[in-house]
């Protein structure tokens, strides 16, 4: 089994359209290197250049903001259903 | 061009008068495809700040959750101003991440006058939009109907 991965319609570019992706790795960290192997330039989407979660992307594993448990280092593992969600935010 | 029925749009109105002087957010959503919005949701301004304003992001993985399980899509996304123009600002532009939704924009600088504008945001380009209000001759006809009943 591996690890689910739902993309929003904005970053559907990298993925050649896929709703859904499945990748592998032990943390979020790991698990968006994985997925960058296969769709170069969806992690750059994510992660900004100083290594932390960009912070107008929301992402999930399975019920919980990934900000509330550990951001990139959160532990993942087969079965989880990531999802990520552009932040819907303005001024 | 935006299509809305009046009782969506006097529902975004006032939220947004209800949440002044902070700026009031939510989604109207609609059956995929449709580019008709039905489904009213209010939304949390987690920042409750009169300049700023971010759906709850739990809140958001719920309501977008429940609208994949319907077959909807955010048809439109709203928010108002609260001492400025209802036009998108830079942030409203470099933040907008749903290419398909038409962005609506209420200001409640002023108690007597309402503005509501709709815009598109693509790639960092603002289009405005007419708004089309549609009062509702179905429930206008049924209640009518029950009137003489």
């Amino acid at each position: 089994m591996a690890i689910e991965v739902r993309i929003p319609t904005i970053l559907r570019t990298y993925t050649g359209g896929a709703k859904t992706v499945e990748g592998s790795g032990t943390t979020l960290a790991e698990l968006l290197n994985d997925l960058d192997s296969r769709y170069s330039g969806l992690r750059s989407r994510l992660v900004t250049e100083d290594g932390g979660l960009h912070r107008f992307v929301n992402i999930y594993i399975n019920d919980e903001d990934v900000r509330f448990i550990g951001s990139l280092e959160a532990k993942v593992s087969d079965g989880d259903t990531v999802t990520i969600l552009p932040a819907v935010a303005g001024g | 061009m935006l299509t809305i029925d009046r009782t969506l749009y006097d529902a975004i109105v006032a939220h947004a008068r209800r949440d002044h002087p902070d700026e009031a957010c939510g989604v109207i959503a609609g059956p995929i495809g449709s580019d008709r919005p039905v489904r009213f949701i209010p939304m949390q301004n987690a920042e409750r700040s009169p300049t700023f304003y971010r759906f709850d992001s739990l809140e958001q993985l719920r309501v977008w959750r429940e609208m994949e399980e319907r077959g909807e899509e955010p048809v439109v996304i709203y928010h108002s101003h609260t001492a400025t123009e209802a036009y998108p600002s830079r942030t409203d532009i470099a933040l907008a991440s749903e290419p398909g939704a038409h962005y609506v924009l209420v200001s409640t600088r002023s108690p007597d006058t309402v503005e509501f504008r709709s815009f598109r945001i693509v790639d960092g380009q603002v289009t405005e939009e007419p708004v089309h209000i549609e009062d509702n001759a179905e429930q206008v006809r049924s209640e009518s109907e029950r009137s003489h009943a």
